[in-house]
């Protein structure tokens, strides 16, 4: 899927995490922030690397500040901001 | 737990902490909510979060979700998104015939039931045919709020004008043998409150109340739960059925009363929920 | 082994035994009294934590310590908090070289975890730190109490004045046995009558404005939790006491101060009443919700070692069954201390491992963040000592494989409590069995660990250098564990 516009999705609540999107790049690349980078940093740049590598988003910006977000939620809000940036509506 | 629905819990669709916590707060259903808690820009993300939550996290408690209205562009997207995953009910809101029967047919090949949504003067006069409008329908949920709204009235903690509505919608759902769950209680602070409005519905013959606030679980629970003497009475009458069968008796009294066949269907069914819910194992906590 | 340490009081220990009778004990400012007293290189200079992250007198005692240019100076301070950031600056030019403390948070932490004090910090107890003082094991060189209110002679209280702080169970032991007391003060009156520490201990008195903010003392959670998580750990620990054994007349208890803590105290307070049960005493650092117990008369007594808010600090004066209790009578294992008399606690964690082993000084990534207060202490005396703690949160698991740093250990941990279930400890059998004839959402450590890990994933390991910046003392003074400067 090609990015035509930058997007975001999700909060900056606890649990939660906030990602934008930003199309252009010569390869993705990630920009993360969370409260928890020391125990969990490496699993969360994997689960952003490989939800886009699933939707075959390339050539793309992530940055993402992350509150403590389980994987799913990461996954979740990654997607959305994956189908906010692609619908050209 | 299926067919005991003493409480159900109303979950933010948008809010990730409370999706994945939503089980721990002991209500028989949770109802992830993509209506009215969710922001108009936020229904995609809302939909996207619970779909990837109940593929990803176990619930032990029955779980539904509220779609947005019939007549609202959500309303397909919700359906066809979440009829993939692996959930019991879905609460349609504002339900009428039409959009019953529409949401049945989406339906078609999946086990996924309908709860209604009863929250408008319209939905009240027609709730009989609403539940009879599919096989998939099993239950209703009275909405007091909107309902209210409806009727131009006011809401009040004593509840006096929902009063036809709850007795109209309670006699259809047993007259059709589905389910009926109460309007939430909606001051949180006021405990002594829910109670009330809790015990007023379960004497008019909802099997369960709804909820917006964790913290009214527990107190909801227990008003509809058997008491000890309920359940001590109930074993007592299936104690003597037992005997009467035994000795090949086709009536038999109990306490000089006759016991006679609803009365050993009731206490059938106060057994069984007891023990579903754990409160034939031991200490009444 | 460490649950035995309460029956070994075999220790010599020194007895209070100063008598200054003098009449002279008033100085006009703090910088004639310290050039009078003649601060040395080396000293240990000890102060308490009662008005907590709103004292002012460290910061003011210390700053005019450093304007003599001294060196190698040791804080023996029962708590640090985040006020006393200034001290940083000390550690940082060798001015202080040792923290001795139970308790240490904020900057000054974040300094010892980075391993800039050239000595290690030593963390205690609360009891520990009244058996460092009697063993001789640390000897002060000089005391500062800060007074909410003192006397001429130097008879002092906490309960009175503008910086009324409630029970000084913490000054007590430092005016007992310090080489020098020095009372500061913002009440000085002529003749007090409600007297915690007797005059006779005192050597001097200083006057200055303010000692304190009293709105620090009502620093972090003391209102009970609204998170619905935090109120279902609490119904349940209150499940946890009711079916234990021990929930019967007489009974008693302690909570501490975090939201899930005192909505405990809430919950019990219901059940209390409901069963007609009550209890002989709750204890430590007391609340607003303790309070309303006694009022209540759902407790005799309070045994009161630290207010925690304003509403302890009335009752602690008004209400002569609130009785204030030195930390020795509260947690010395060579005094008949009240947490060996104590039922329940209600203790909180930052970590615990498989073993039952507590982490309450470091943080899930290994900075210094606290330290045991009175949780090892009370935790070893009490019949029933309950964990409280979300299973997880913001992805911060409590349950490890093994704690960065052991705290409390797991032999004298009975039962933890989180929201998707309670684990009790193996050795308790007997609760195992009682619980298992309730409802109660009984699992292992294990499996609520499996739940958690599930949920959160596996956390990558803390790396740290071999340098340790800090001990942790067992009550007894044995060393329980290190604290390593992070990589």
């Amino acid at each position: 899927m090609e990015l035509l516009k930058p997007s975001k999705a999700g909060t900056y609540e606890s649990n939660d995490i906030y990602i934008m999107l930003f199309p252009g790049y010569e390869e993705n690349t990630i920009e993360l922030e969370s409260i928890v980078y020391e125990t969990f940093g490496s699993q969360i740049k994997k689960v952003i690397l490989d939800t886009l590598k699933e939707f075959g988003v390339e050539h793309t910006l992530v940055k993402a500040i992350d509150k403590g977000a389980l994987d799913v939620t990461i996954r979740a809000r990654l997607i959305t901001a994956i189908k906010r940036g692609v619908n050209n509506g | 737990m299926a067919n005991i629905r003493r409480s159900m819990l109303f979950i933010p669709g948008n809010n990730s902490g409370m999706l994945i916590s939503s089980d721990v707060f002991d209500a028989d259903s949770i109802i992830f909510d993509l209506e009215d808690s969710v922001a108009l820009d936020e229904k995609d993300s809302a939909r996207i979060l619970v779909k990837e939550v109940l593929k990803t996290i176990h619930f032990k408690s029955e779980i539904i979700v509220r779609v947005n209205p019939f007549d609202t562009p959500y309303y397909a997207l919700d359906v066809e998104e979440i009829k993939q995953s692996n959930i019991d009910l879905i609460l349609l809101p504002k339900a009428t015939v039409e959009s019953v029967i529409d949401l049945s047919k989406r339906l078609e090949g999946t086990e996924i039931g309908i709860m209604v949504l009863i929250e408008t003067a319209m939905g009240v006069e027609q709730v009989y045919n609403i539940l009879d409008a599919s096989n998939r329908c099993y239950g209703l949920m009275l909405g007091g709020e909107d309902l209210c709204v409806d009727l131009n009235c006011k809401r009040t903690k004593l509840g006096q004008e929902l009063f036809y509505a709850r007795g109209r919608v309670v006699n259809a759902a047993h007259a059709l043998n589905k389910f009926v769950i109460d309007t939430p209680f909606t001051d949180i602070y006021d405990e002594s409150g829910l109670e009330k409005d809790t015990l007023f519905a379960k004497s008019l013959g909802f099997d369960g109340k709804a909820s917006i606030n964790p913290r009214q679980i527990v107190s909801i629970n227990q008003v509809f739960n058997p008491t000890i003497d309920e359940i001590n009475h109930a074993k007592r009458i299936i104690e003597a059925k037992d005997r009467a069968l035994k000795e090949g008796k086709g009536v038999f009294s109990l306490d000089g009363k006759m016991v006679d066949l609803p009365i050993i269907k009731r206490a059938e069914k106060i057994i069984e929920m007891a023990s579903k819910i754990g409160l034939i194992k031991g200490v009444l906590l | 082994m460490y649950k035995e340490v309460r029956k070994e009081k075999n220790e010599e220990v020194l007895k209070p035994s100063k008598n200054n009778q003098s009449k002279e004990k008033y100085r006009r400012n703090l910088q004639g009294l310290l050039d009078e007293l003649e601060i040395k290189d080396g000293m240990t200079l000890s102060f308490h934590h009662h008005l907590r992250n709103g004292d002012y007198v460290l910061n003011m005692v210390m700053e005019e310590i450093v304007k003599r240019g001294v060196k190698d100076i040791t804080i023996f301070a029962s708590s640090i908090f985040p006020c006393h950031s200034p001290l940083v600056d000390y550690i940082e030019k060798g001015i202080v070289t040792q923290i001795i403390a139970a308790f240490i948070s904020g900057p000054v932490a974040e300094a010892i975890s980075q391993g800039k004090m050239k000595k290690v910090a030593i963390m205690h107890t609360h009891g520990g730190r009244v058996r460092l003082v009697e063993s001789g094991d640390v000897s002060i060189d000089i005391a500062f109490i800060a007074a909410p209110t003192c006397d001429e002679i130097g008879n002092l209280t906490g309960n009175d004045g503008i910086s009324a702080c409630g029970s000084m169970g913490y000054a007590v032991t430092d005016a007992h046995f310090a080489k020098t007391t020095v009372v500061i003060t913002d009440n000085l009156i002529d003749k007090l009558d409600d007297i915690e520490v007797e005059g006779k201990y005192i050597d001097y008195i200083v006057k200055v404005d303010s000692i304190g903010d009293c709105k620090g003392i009502v620093s972090g959670t003391t209102q009970i939790t609204k998170n619905p998580i935090g109120l279902k750990i609490a119904r349940l620990t209150t499940d946890v006491i009711h079916h234990s054994g021990y929930f019967k007349n007489g009974f008693s208890f302690q909570t501490g101060a975090g939201g899930t803590s005192l909505a405990v105290s809430y919950y019990l307070k219901q059940l209390m009443i409901k069963e007609n049960i009550k209890g002989s005493f709750a204890s430590g650092g007391i609340t607003g919700y303790i309070v309303d117990m006694l009022e209540a008369r759902l407790f005799d007594k309070l045994y009161d070692v630290q207010c925690f808010d304003l509403e302890a600090i009335r009752s602690i004066r008004e209400n002569e069954n609130h009785i204030p209790i030195s930390a020795s009578k509260y947690a010395n294992i060579n005094d008949d201390c009240i947490v060996n008399d104590l039922d329940f606690v209600i203790l909180g964690a930052t970590e615990i491992d498989l073993n039952f082993n507590v982490n309450v000084t470091t943080s899930s990534t290994g900075e210094i963040m606290g330290g045991s207060g009175g949780h090892s202490d009370t935790a070893n005396g009490a019949k029933v000592a309950i964990i409280v703690s979300q299973l997880f949160n913001s992805r911060i698991p409590v349950i490890k494989d093994k704690v960065i740093c052991k705290t409390t250990p797991g032999e004298t941990i009975d039962v933890l409590v989180t929201e998707r279930g309670i684990a009790v400890n193996p050795r308790r059998k007997d609760l195992i069995e009682r619980f298992k004839k309730t409802n109660l959402p009984l699992k292992t450590i294990e499996e609520l660990k499996a739940i958690s890990d599930s949920l959160v994933g596996i956390p990558n390991q803390i790396h740290f250098t071999d340098k340790v910046v800090g001990v942790v003392e067992y009550r007894d003074g044995s060393v329980i564990d290190f604290l390593y400067q992070k990589q």
